[in-house]
Protein backbone atom coordinates (compact mmCIF):
# COMPACT_ATOMS: atom_id res chain seq x y z
CA UNK A 1 0.00 0.00 0.00
CA UNK A 2 0.89 3.82 -0.85
CA UNK A 3 2.93 5.41 1.87
CA UNK A 4 0.37 8.16 2.87
CA UNK A 5 2.44 11.20 3.79
CA UNK A 6 1.44 13.37 6.98
CA UNK A 7 4.58 15.15 7.76
CA UNK A 8 2.73 18.37 7.59
CA UNK A 9 -0.43 17.22 8.12
CA UNK A 10 -0.54 20.43 10.90
CA UNK A 11 -0.59 22.78 8.09
CA UNK A 12 -2.56 21.40 5.94
CA UNK A 13 -6.68 23.30 4.70
CA UNK A 14 -9.47 21.22 5.37
CA UNK A 15 -9.80 20.23 1.24
CA UNK A 16 -6.45 18.36 1.80
CA UNK A 17 -8.17 15.71 4.45
CA UNK A 18 -9.80 12.57 2.73
CA UNK A 19 -13.33 12.71 3.29
CA UNK A 20 -15.01 10.72 6.11
CA UNK A 21 -12.17 10.50 7.63
CA UNK A 22 -10.65 7.82 6.02
CA UNK A 23 -7.20 6.96 7.21
CA UNK A 24 -5.61 5.69 3.29
CA UNK A 25 -2.70 4.11 4.49
CA UNK A 26 -3.75 0.60 6.33
CA UNK A 27 -1.36 0.02 10.05
CA UNK A 28 1.05 3.25 9.57
CA UNK A 29 0.90 3.49 13.43
CA UNK A 30 3.68 1.90 13.18
CA UNK A 31 5.06 5.27 12.71
CA UNK A 32 4.14 6.40 15.69
CA UNK A 33 6.34 6.03 18.95
CA UNK A 34 4.69 4.67 21.98
CA UNK A 35 8.45 3.18 23.71
CA UNK A 36 8.66 6.84 26.02
CA UNK A 37 5.65 5.34 27.89
CA UNK A 38 8.23 2.23 29.33
CA UNK A 39 9.97 2.91 32.57
CA UNK A 40 11.62 -0.69 32.30
CA UNK A 41 12.73 -2.21 28.95
CA UNK A 42 12.95 -5.97 28.12
CA UNK A 43 16.80 -7.38 27.78
CA UNK A 44 17.02 -10.69 26.76
CA UNK A 45 19.69 -13.29 27.75
CA UNK A 46 20.56 -15.11 24.20
CA UNK A 47 22.33 -18.26 25.57
CA UNK A 48 19.56 -18.90 28.48
CA UNK A 49 16.66 -18.33 25.20
CA UNK A 50 15.53 -21.30 24.19
CA UNK A 51 13.00 -19.75 21.31
CA UNK A 52 9.54 -21.33 22.37
CA UNK A 53 8.67 -17.96 21.29
CA UNK A 54 6.09 -17.60 23.78
CA UNK A 55 6.80 -14.03 24.46
CA UNK A 56 6.14 -13.11 20.52
CA UNK A 57 2.42 -14.25 21.01
CA UNK A 58 2.00 -12.92 23.93
CA UNK A 59 3.42 -9.49 23.17
CA UNK A 60 0.20 -7.07 23.48
CA UNK A 61 2.43 -4.29 21.04
CA UNK A 62 3.67 -6.54 18.51
CA UNK A 63 6.66 -5.80 19.60
CA UNK A 64 9.01 -8.73 19.30
CA UNK A 65 10.75 -9.05 15.84
CA UNK A 66 10.60 -12.64 14.52
CA UNK A 67 13.21 -13.71 11.76
CA UNK A 68 13.22 -17.08 10.16
CA UNK A 69 10.99 -18.35 13.22
CA UNK A 70 13.44 -17.50 15.80
CA UNK A 71 14.16 -13.89 17.66
CA UNK A 72 16.87 -11.75 16.18
CA UNK A 73 19.75 -10.75 18.42
CA UNK A 74 18.17 -7.18 18.54
CA UNK A 75 15.26 -9.00 19.83
CA UNK A 76 12.27 -6.26 20.97
CA UNK A 77 10.81 -2.75 18.71
CA UNK A 78 11.65 -0.36 21.42
CA UNK A 79 9.81 2.16 19.42
CA UNK A 80 6.42 0.38 20.40
CA UNK A 81 7.42 -1.83 23.58
CA UNK A 82 5.78 -0.28 26.40
CA UNK A 83 7.77 -1.99 29.38
CA UNK A 84 4.70 -3.77 30.63
CA UNK A 85 6.59 -7.08 31.18
CA UNK A 86 4.79 -9.60 29.86
CA UNK A 87 7.57 -11.07 28.11
CA UNK A 88 9.77 -11.84 30.90
CA UNK A 89 6.33 -13.37 33.02
CA UNK A 90 5.50 -15.30 30.03
CA UNK A 91 8.99 -16.81 29.51
CA UNK A 92 9.27 -20.30 31.02
CA UNK A 93 13.11 -19.84 31.07
CA UNK A 94 14.06 -16.08 33.04
CA UNK A 95 15.59 -15.24 29.67
CA UNK A 96 14.14 -11.78 30.25
CA UNK A 97 14.66 -9.27 32.55
CA UNK A 98 13.24 -5.83 32.57
CA UNK A 99 15.85 -3.35 33.32
CA UNK A 100 14.79 0.44 34.41
CA UNK A 101 15.01 2.38 31.38
CA UNK A 102 16.96 5.67 30.26
CA UNK A 103 16.42 8.95 28.63
CA UNK A 104 18.76 7.95 26.02
CA UNK A 105 16.97 6.13 23.15
CA UNK A 106 17.15 8.96 19.79
CA UNK A 107 13.74 7.48 19.05
CA UNK A 108 11.44 8.28 22.46
CA UNK A 109 10.50 12.15 21.94
CA UNK B 1 -3.37 -26.32 14.05
CA UNK B 2 -0.52 -24.31 13.55
CA UNK B 3 2.58 -24.42 15.66
CA UNK B 4 4.16 -20.65 16.90
CA UNK B 5 6.77 -21.52 14.52
CA UNK B 6 4.48 -21.45 11.61
CA UNK B 7 2.43 -19.14 12.85
CA UNK B 8 5.52 -16.67 12.29
CA UNK B 9 5.00 -16.67 9.37
CA UNK B 10 1.53 -15.20 8.75
CA UNK B 11 1.01 -11.79 9.08
CA UNK B 12 0.86 -9.80 12.26
CA UNK B 13 -2.25 -7.51 10.89
CA UNK B 14 -2.38 -5.60 14.13
CA UNK B 15 0.80 -3.10 14.17
CA UNK B 16 1.94 -1.63 17.11
CA UNK B 17 2.16 2.14 18.10
CA UNK B 18 -1.09 1.38 19.10
CA UNK B 19 -1.84 3.31 22.37
CA UNK B 20 -3.99 0.69 24.26
CA UNK B 21 -2.00 0.41 27.93
CA UNK B 22 0.89 -1.48 28.43
CA UNK B 23 -0.29 -4.89 29.37
CA UNK B 24 -3.62 -4.90 27.61
CA UNK B 25 -5.34 -8.28 27.20
CA UNK B 26 -7.13 -6.78 24.01
CA UNK B 27 -4.59 -6.36 21.65
CA UNK B 28 -3.25 -10.17 22.75
CA UNK B 29 -6.67 -11.34 21.88
CA UNK B 30 -6.59 -9.51 18.15
CA UNK B 31 -3.16 -11.06 17.56
CA UNK B 32 -4.04 -14.29 18.14
CA UNK B 33 -7.19 -14.21 16.68
CA UNK B 34 -5.72 -12.52 13.38
CA UNK B 35 -2.84 -15.05 13.36
CA UNK B 36 -5.18 -17.67 13.60
CA UNK B 37 -7.40 -16.47 10.53
CA UNK B 38 -4.75 -17.50 8.31
CA UNK B 39 -3.91 -16.10 5.11
CA UNK B 40 -7.16 -14.90 3.66
CA UNK B 41 -8.09 -11.23 3.16
CA UNK B 42 -9.53 -10.10 6.35
CA UNK B 43 -12.14 -7.64 6.56
CA UNK B 44 -12.17 -6.02 10.43
CA UNK B 45 -15.68 -3.98 12.19
CA UNK B 46 -14.64 -2.65 15.65
CA UNK B 47 -17.50 -1.67 18.16
CA UNK B 48 -16.86 1.44 20.15
CA UNK B 49 -14.61 0.82 22.72
CA UNK B 50 -10.63 0.72 23.97
CA UNK B 51 -9.63 -1.50 20.84
CA UNK B 52 -11.70 0.67 18.55
CA UNK B 53 -10.23 4.14 20.29
CA UNK B 54 -6.95 3.19 20.92
CA UNK B 55 -6.48 1.50 17.10
CA UNK B 56 -7.36 4.58 15.17
CA UNK B 57 -6.60 7.58 16.60
CA UNK B 58 -6.25 9.92 13.59
CA UNK B 59 -4.52 9.75 10.89
CA UNK B 60 -2.90 6.76 12.11
CA UNK B 61 -4.39 3.18 12.65
CA UNK B 62 -3.22 -0.20 13.34
CA UNK B 63 -5.13 -2.54 11.22
CA UNK B 64 -3.07 -3.78 8.20
CA UNK B 65 -6.66 -4.63 7.42
CA UNK B 66 -9.41 -2.40 5.50
CA UNK B 67 -11.47 -1.69 8.94
CA UNK B 68 -14.57 -0.16 9.77
CA UNK B 69 -15.97 1.33 13.01
CA UNK B 70 -20.08 1.91 13.73
CA UNK B 71 -21.40 2.86 17.10
CA UNK B 72 -21.28 0.77 20.28
CA UNK B 73 -24.44 -1.06 19.22
CA UNK B 74 -24.38 -1.98 15.78
CA UNK B 75 -21.04 -3.97 15.51
CA UNK B 76 -22.37 -7.26 14.47
CA UNK B 77 -24.85 -4.90 12.12
CA UNK B 78 -22.28 -3.35 10.37
CA UNK B 79 -20.15 -6.36 9.78
CA UNK B 80 -22.82 -8.54 8.61
CA UNK B 81 -23.90 -5.62 6.19
CA UNK B 82 -19.88 -5.55 4.79
CA UNK B 83 -20.89 -9.31 4.00
CA UNK B 84 -23.54 -9.27 2.16
CA UNK B 85 -22.84 -6.41 0.20
CA UNK B 86 -19.56 -8.14 -0.62
CA UNK B 87 -21.86 -11.35 -1.72
CA UNK B 88 -24.12 -8.72 -3.53
CA UNK B 89 -20.88 -7.18 -5.83
CA UNK B 90 -20.08 -10.87 -6.67
CA UNK B 91 -23.28 -11.96 -8.03
CA UNK B 92 -23.19 -8.42 -9.83
CA UNK B 93 -20.27 -9.33 -11.37
CA UNK B 94 -18.15 -6.27 -9.98
CA UNK B 95 -16.24 -8.64 -7.62
CA UNK B 96 -14.63 -11.72 -9.11
CA UNK B 97 -17.10 -14.68 -7.82
CA UNK B 98 -14.48 -17.08 -6.56
CA UNK B 99 -12.67 -14.04 -5.27
CA UNK B 100 -12.37 -15.25 -1.19
CA UNK B 101 -12.73 -12.36 1.85
CA UNK B 102 -13.48 -12.80 5.76
CA UNK B 103 -15.27 -10.78 7.78
CA UNK B 104 -14.65 -10.31 11.71
CA UNK B 105 -15.92 -8.09 13.98
CA UNK B 106 -14.62 -7.36 17.36
CA UNK B 107 -16.31 -5.89 20.66
CA UNK B 108 -15.44 -5.61 24.18
CA UNK B 109 -17.73 -6.86 27.12
CA UNK B 110 -19.44 -3.48 27.05
CA UNK B 111 -20.59 -3.73 23.33
CA UNK B 112 -21.34 -7.18 23.12
CA UNK B 113 -22.96 -8.36 26.66
CA UNK B 114 -24.74 -4.89 26.89
CA UNK B 115 -25.35 -2.43 24.33
CA UNK B 116 -25.17 -4.62 21.03
CA UNK B 117 -26.19 -7.91 22.21
CA UNK B 118 -29.42 -7.49 19.77
CA UNK B 119 -27.59 -6.60 16.84
CA UNK B 120 -25.24 -9.51 17.69
CA UNK B 121 -28.01 -12.01 17.58
CA UNK B 122 -29.77 -10.39 14.39
CA UNK B 123 -26.64 -11.16 12.88
CA UNK B 124 -26.23 -14.87 14.05
CA UNK B 125 -29.55 -15.16 13.30
CA UNK B 126 -29.59 -14.27 9.94
CA UNK B 127 -26.52 -17.33 9.35
CA UNK B 128 -24.01 -14.16 7.93
CA UNK B 129 -20.74 -15.89 6.71
CA UNK B 130 -18.90 -13.93 9.76
CA UNK B 131 -16.97 -14.23 12.80
CA UNK B 132 -17.98 -11.94 15.73
CA UNK B 133 -15.42 -12.05 18.91
CA UNK B 134 -15.74 -10.14 21.86
CA UNK B 135 -12.76 -9.66 24.08
CA UNK B 136 -14.33 -9.61 28.14
CA UNK B 137 -12.69 -7.98 30.07
CA UNK B 138 -15.36 -7.28 32.99
CA UNK B 139 -16.22 -3.46 32.37
CA UNK B 140 -16.54 -0.52 30.53
CA UNK B 141 -12.96 0.37 30.77
CA UNK B 142 -12.61 3.08 28.08
CA UNK B 143 -15.17 5.04 29.87
CA UNK B 144 -13.68 4.59 33.76
CA UNK B 145 -14.48 0.91 34.71
CA UNK B 146 -18.41 0.86 35.08
CA UNK B 147 -19.82 -2.25 35.48
CA UNK B 148 -21.41 -4.11 32.97
CA UNK B 149 -23.15 -7.38 32.39
CA UNK B 150 -19.97 -9.00 32.23
CA UNK B 151 -18.32 -7.73 35.62
CA UNK B 152 -17.61 -10.67 38.01
CA UNK B 153 -19.68 -10.78 41.34
CA UNK B 154 -18.16 -8.59 44.09
CA UNK B 155 -15.67 -6.94 41.69
CA UNK B 156 -15.49 -2.78 42.64
CA UNK B 157 -16.47 -0.62 39.52
CA UNK B 158 -16.82 2.51 39.49
CA UNK B 159 -20.63 2.26 39.55
CA UNK B 160 -20.61 -1.44 41.86
CA UNK B 161 -18.62 0.77 44.70
CA UNK B 162 -17.47 -0.38 48.01
CA UNK B 163 -18.86 0.84 50.95
CA UNK B 164 -21.88 0.15 53.96
CA UNK B 165 -24.14 -0.33 51.21
CA UNK B 166 -22.96 -2.87 48.89
CA UNK B 167 -19.47 -4.76 48.65
CA UNK B 168 -18.80 -4.36 44.63
CA UNK B 169 -21.28 -5.65 41.95
CA UNK B 170 -24.36 -7.33 43.93
CA UNK B 171 -25.02 -9.78 41.05
CA UNK B 172 -23.38 -12.49 39.11
CA UNK B 173 -21.94 -12.29 35.36
CA UNK B 174 -24.20 -13.24 32.25
CA UNK B 175 -23.43 -16.10 30.47
CA UNK B 176 -23.12 -14.90 26.91
CA UNK B 177 -21.16 -17.48 25.50
CA UNK B 178 -23.90 -20.16 26.54
CA UNK B 179 -26.66 -17.39 24.80
CA UNK B 180 -24.63 -17.75 21.50
CA UNK B 181 -24.73 -21.21 21.55
CA UNK B 182 -28.25 -20.95 21.83
CA UNK B 183 -28.50 -19.78 18.60
CA UNK B 184 -27.59 -23.11 16.99
CA UNK B 185 -24.71 -21.53 14.75
CA UNK B 186 -22.18 -23.63 13.34
CA UNK B 187 -19.44 -22.61 15.74
CA UNK B 188 -19.30 -20.92 19.23
CA UNK B 189 -16.20 -20.75 21.50
CA UNK B 190 -14.96 -19.98 24.79
CA UNK B 191 -11.22 -18.76 24.87
CA UNK B 192 -8.19 -17.25 26.52
CA UNK B 193 -5.08 -15.03 25.99
CA UNK B 194 -2.69 -17.50 28.17
CA UNK B 195 -4.01 -20.50 25.62
CA UNK B 196 -2.80 -19.57 22.12
CA UNK B 197 -2.66 -22.92 21.08
CA UNK B 198 -6.50 -23.20 21.75
CA UNK B 199 -7.48 -19.52 20.63
CA UNK B 200 -5.28 -19.78 17.47
CA UNK B 201 -6.79 -22.75 16.76
CA UNK B 202 -10.65 -22.32 17.56
CA UNK B 203 -9.83 -18.84 15.46
CA UNK B 204 -8.68 -20.96 12.69
CA UNK B 205 -12.44 -22.95 13.23
CA UNK B 206 -14.03 -19.60 12.98
CA UNK B 207 -13.43 -17.89 10.26
CA UNK B 208 -13.31 -21.76 8.29
CA UNK B 209 -16.80 -22.43 8.93
CA UNK B 210 -19.78 -21.38 6.57
CA UNK B 211 -22.10 -19.26 8.71
CA UNK B 212 -21.73 -17.23 11.70
CA UNK B 213 -19.59 -17.84 14.50
CA UNK B 214 -19.02 -16.67 17.76
CA UNK B 215 -15.84 -16.37 20.16
CA UNK B 216 -15.31 -15.26 23.37
CA UNK B 217 -11.71 -14.02 24.59
CA UNK B 218 -10.56 -13.82 28.27
CA UNK B 219 -8.65 -10.83 27.54
CA UNK B 220 -7.97 -9.15 30.86
CA UNK B 221 -7.37 -4.85 31.47
CA UNK B 222 -4.49 -4.35 34.40
CA UNK B 223 -6.19 -0.60 34.39
CA UNK B 224 -9.56 -1.69 35.66
CA UNK B 225 -8.82 -4.90 37.22
CA UNK B 226 -5.61 -2.60 39.40
CA UNK B 227 -3.74 -5.47 38.46
CA UNK B 228 0.09 -5.70 37.70
CA UNK B 229 1.37 -4.71 33.89
CA UNK B 230 3.17 -7.53 33.36
CA UNK B 231 0.28 -10.47 34.98
CA UNK B 232 -2.75 -10.10 32.18
CA UNK B 233 -1.44 -13.59 30.57
CA UNK B 234 -0.74 -15.58 34.46
CA UNK B 235 -4.42 -14.44 35.31
CA UNK B 236 -5.54 -15.79 32.22
CA UNK B 237 -4.23 -19.32 33.44
CA UNK B 238 -5.32 -18.56 36.78
CA UNK B 239 -8.43 -17.96 35.12
CA UNK B 240 -8.88 -21.33 33.56
CA UNK B 241 -7.10 -23.51 36.35
CA UNK B 242 -9.85 -22.08 38.56
CA UNK B 243 -12.65 -22.88 36.34
CA UNK B 244 -13.57 -19.14 36.77
CA UNK B 245 -13.48 -18.77 32.73
CA UNK B 246 -13.80 -22.97 31.21
CA UNK B 247 -12.25 -23.48 27.99
CA UNK B 248 -14.58 -25.39 25.62
CA UNK B 249 -16.57 -24.91 21.75
CA UNK B 250 -19.92 -25.39 20.45
CA UNK B 251 -19.57 -26.96 16.65
CA UNK B 252 -22.25 -27.90 15.21
CA UNK B 253 -24.49 -28.46 18.38
CA UNK B 254 -21.59 -30.58 20.32
CA UNK B 255 -20.04 -29.45 23.05
CA UNK B 256 -16.66 -29.94 24.05
CA UNK B 257 -14.21 -29.14 26.59
CA UNK B 258 -10.80 -28.02 25.33
CA UNK B 259 -8.53 -27.49 27.90
CA UNK B 260 -9.30 -30.14 31.12
CA UNK B 261 -8.87 -29.37 34.44
CA UNK B 262 -8.67 -31.76 36.62
CA UNK B 263 -7.86 -30.20 40.28
CA UNK B 264 -9.47 -27.20 40.08
CA UNK B 265 -7.66 -24.46 41.70
CA UNK B 266 -9.75 -21.95 44.91
CA UNK B 267 -11.33 -19.07 43.31
CA UNK B 268 -8.93 -17.31 46.03
CA UNK B 269 -5.91 -17.65 43.63
CA UNK B 270 -7.67 -15.53 40.74
CA UNK B 271 -9.28 -13.30 43.17
CA UNK B 272 -6.63 -11.90 45.41
CA UNK B 273 -3.79 -10.74 42.73
CA UNK B 274 -6.61 -8.38 41.53
CA UNK B 275 -6.99 -4.82 43.34
CA UNK B 276 -10.79 -4.73 42.61
CA UNK B 277 -11.48 -7.80 44.77
CA UNK B 278 -9.10 -6.73 47.70
CA UNK B 279 -12.46 -6.24 49.81
CA UNK B 280 -13.67 -10.09 49.46
CA UNK B 281 -10.27 -11.03 51.75
CA UNK B 282 -11.48 -8.51 54.81
CA UNK B 283 -13.17 -11.02 57.44
CA UNK B 284 -16.69 -9.55 57.46
CA UNK B 285 -16.93 -10.77 53.45
CA UNK B 286 -15.94 -14.47 54.13
CA UNK B 287 -19.66 -15.40 53.18
CA UNK B 288 -19.67 -13.29 50.17
CA UNK B 289 -16.34 -15.20 49.10
CA UNK B 290 -17.54 -18.43 50.16
CA UNK B 291 -20.70 -17.70 47.90
CA UNK B 292 -18.61 -16.80 44.69
CA UNK B 293 -16.61 -20.10 44.96
CA UNK B 294 -20.20 -21.92 44.96
CA UNK B 295 -21.24 -20.06 42.04
CA UNK B 296 -18.15 -20.74 40.17
CA UNK B 297 -18.49 -24.80 41.25
CA UNK B 298 -22.36 -24.51 40.00
CA UNK B 299 -21.33 -23.19 36.56
CA UNK B 300 -18.42 -25.78 36.21
CA UNK B 301 -20.95 -28.63 37.15
CA UNK B 302 -23.38 -27.63 34.94
CA UNK B 303 -21.51 -26.47 31.86
CA UNK B 304 -20.00 -30.86 32.57
CA UNK B 305 -23.04 -31.89 31.91
CA UNK B 306 -23.35 -30.47 28.64
CA UNK B 307 -20.06 -31.83 27.23
CA UNK B 308 -19.80 -34.79 24.85
CA UNK B 309 -18.41 -37.89 27.08
CA UNK B 310 -15.17 -38.61 24.87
Amino acid sequence: MAKWDIETIGEWDWRQFPLGAVIPESGNSRDYVTGGWRSERPVRDKETCTQCLLCWISCPDSAIYVEDEQLPDESFNLAHCKGCGICANVCPVEAITMVPEGCDLPEVK
Amino acid sequence: MATLKELTHREDRLAGGHRLCAGCGASIAVRQVLLGAGVEPVVVGCATGCLEVSTTIYPYSSWKTPFIHNAFENAAATVSGVESAFKALQRAGKIPADKKMKFVAFGGDGGTYDIGLQSLSGAMERGHDMVYVCYDNGAYMNTGIQRSSATPKGAWATTAQVGAAQQGKLQGRKDLTQIMAAHNIPYVAQASISHWKDLTTKAEKAFAVEGPAFLNVFAPCPRGWRLAYNKSVEISKIAVQTGFWPLYEVEDGVWRQTVKVHNRKPIEEFLKPQGRFKHLFKPENADLLAEIQSDVDRAWEQLQKRFETA
